[in-house]
Order: structure tokens, then sequence, then C-alpha cells
């Protein structure tokens, strides 16, 4: 009797194993940056050339850093609300304009408007390199220290908005006050 | 018939404008070494990291513009006279382990290394005791006594001549 239980059993650690194979996406490899300063960089700011800003001049109370580009279609997608965000709620978001053309990232702020205090003109996607950046968008939250806090990878949804990125904003606050 | 040459004409040069657009977008510098030993560091190293868009590539292999990127990160940190050891642990240090095609040894991934030796023992056990109790069994067995084998014997001359006739 028992010899026939091995293989139900089997295919039941299987089936939990799968389970959990489903729930876990391959592409979203979890950041080593969590829990680290920002590295090192210096980027001119997206509409004034002439402007260089470094880690040392970002903002000193919690914000959202945006990684984007005017050919990823992705960003689009989470754009209205970054928008919103910026506008309904006074959270201060940076973008990382990766890998772009300084026209083409300028005219598409114009068109569908722009979420950005700055944003960082990283043309040769060198400072993405240094932020282990590889998908945009990807967002980072980081903390009045210049402490990376949270990464998430893809579009922003409402729900990992609502669930995931207002929850640790709000825990950053609450630890700054 | 004008027109559809002129058709045919626009239309190649247009295929023709994008191919070299994309050629001169995909920006990959060929890696020019003087010496042989670097080209080889930096050949044996684009086997071993890995493309983290294409995910199943290396970075010999992509063309995604990360692997690009990474690619002329890799040549430049050889170039400028860094150690294999670094340039990985530059990427460690950005990218994760994933970047890795062989994982390391560290308690994240012990079962990954040890689990297909623990099934191998395993394996094995469960054949060892298979055997031995086959073993065991055939242990017990009698030989046939001198009567029950001519009894068989006779049984099958007997179907076997039947057979044959």
């Amino acid at each position: 009797m028992v010899r026939y239980l091995v293989p139900l059993g089997i295919f039941g650690l299987l089936i939990v194993a799968f389970l959990f194979g489903l729930q876990h996406d391959p592409r979203k490899i979890p950041s080593v940056l969590i829990d680290k300063p920002v590295p090192a960089f210096s980027l001119a700011e997206l509409s004034e050339p002439d402007v260089m800003i470094t880690e040392q001049g970002l903002p000193s109370r919690p914000f959202l850093l945006n990684v984007w580009a005017s050919w990823c279609t992705a960003c689009l997608q989470e754009h209205p609300l970054l928008v919103s965000l910026s506008e309904q709620t006074g959270i201060t978001i940076y973008g990382l304009n990766y890998k772009d053309e300084r026209e083409a990232a300028l005219q598409w702020l114009e068109r569908y408007g722009n979420p950005y205090e700055k944003s960082l003109f990283d043309h040769e996607g060198k400072t993405g390199i240094e932020l282990g950046v590889y998908g945009v968008p990807e967002t980072f939250i980081i903390d009045g220290n210049g402490i990376i806090r949270h990464k998430h990878i893809g579009p922003i949804s409402g729900d990992s908005l609502r669930d995931t990125i207002m929850p640790i904003l709000k825990q950053l606050k609450a630890e700054s006050t | 018939m004008m027109n559809g040459i002129a058709m045919m004409t626009r239309l190649l040069t247009i295929t023709l404008l994008m191919a070299s657009f994309m050629a001169s977008h995909a920006e990959d510098v060929p890696p020019d070494f003087s010496d042989p030993e670097s080209r080889s560091r930096y050949y044996d190293m684009i086997e071993e990291i890995r493309c983290l868009v294409c995910q199943n590539q290396n970075l010999a292999d992509s063309n995604a513009e990360l692997a690009q990127d990474l690619r002329n990160v890799i040549r430049e940190k050889i170039e400028a006279g860094q150690t294999d050891k670094e340039i990985v642990q530059f990427l460690t240090d950005r990218y994760g382990d994933f970047v890795l095609y062989r994982p390391p040894l560290r308690d994240n991934t012990l079962v990954l290394w040890a689990g297909p030796f623990v099934i191998l023992l395993l394996a094995l056990f469960l054949l060892i005791r298979t055997i031995s109790k086959r073993n065991a069994a055939n242990a017990d067995a009698r030989p046939l006594t001198e009567e029950t084998r001519k009894r068989i014997e006779a049984i099958l001359r007997d179907d076997d001549g039947g057979e044959n006739s």
C-alpha cells in the first residue's frame, strides 16, 4: 500500500514546487543595491545640459528615482500614474533618462507630461549600469540619506503603487520625522 | 510599369536607410586587443556572464543593448588592467550573482550545488537496498530436487515434440 503512495507523494511535492514557481517571475531579479547608498554619478540635467547633478545633489527627503526613456513603450504605460502621483501627492520624483536622445526625451515629456522634478540625462547608460538597471522602466525608492530602499522592476501599476510603493514611502516619512 | 520600378526603388531605399540606421544604432566596438592573453580573457569572460535582458543567453550570444554595453565595460576594464576577479566583483556588486552562469557556493545556493549529489546518494542507497533484498530472497530458494528436475525436463520435451509434429 505504502509503495503506491510514494509516487502520489512525489507528485504532490511537484505540484507544490510548480505552484511556487508560477508565482515567481524569473525576470524580476532582486537588486543587490537595496540598503546601499546611491552610487556616485555626475550627469547633466535633461533640459539644462550645462547643469551637472551628482549624487550629492539628490533630495534630502524620501523620493522616487524613475528610470525611463522615450523609446520605452512600457514607460508610457506607467507614465500617467507618475504624473498624477506628483500632481496629487507632492511626492518628489527624479527621472533617469536612460540611453535616450535629448530632443526625443524632451518632446516625449512635453507630449505626455513631466512628473519629474529633475531628469538626469544618462545618454551612455553608465549610471544605469551603476544602478544595476537591466530593463526600463525601473523605479527606486531612495530615503533622505541617499540609501536605496526598494526597487520596482517594470511599469508601476495602480496595485503596486498602493500595496508596495506608498506604504514604503509612508514608512520612510515616519522614520525621518 | 515605370510606377512599379519607382516604387521598388523607393522601397529599397527605405529598407537600406533603415538597415544603416539600425547598424549605426547597434554601436558595438569590436574588441581589438594588442595581446592575445587579454583577448582570450575577454572571450572567456563574455561566455560566463549572463545577459539580464535575455536571460538564457550569455553576453557573447546576446544582441541586447545592455549586453553590448556590458561587453564594452568588460573590454575597457581588461584594457585598464583589472583582474578577472575585480571585473566579476564589479558586475555582481551591481547585478547580483545572477549575472554569473556558474553560481558561487553560498548559503542560498547550497541546495543547488548539493542537491544532485544528495539525490545520487539516495538513488544509490535505494539501489543497494533493492539488490540486497533480492539476494536475500534468492538465498531462501532451495535448489530443485533431482525428481522435480526430471519432471520439468519431461514436460518440456513433451511439449517440444507436440509442437514439431
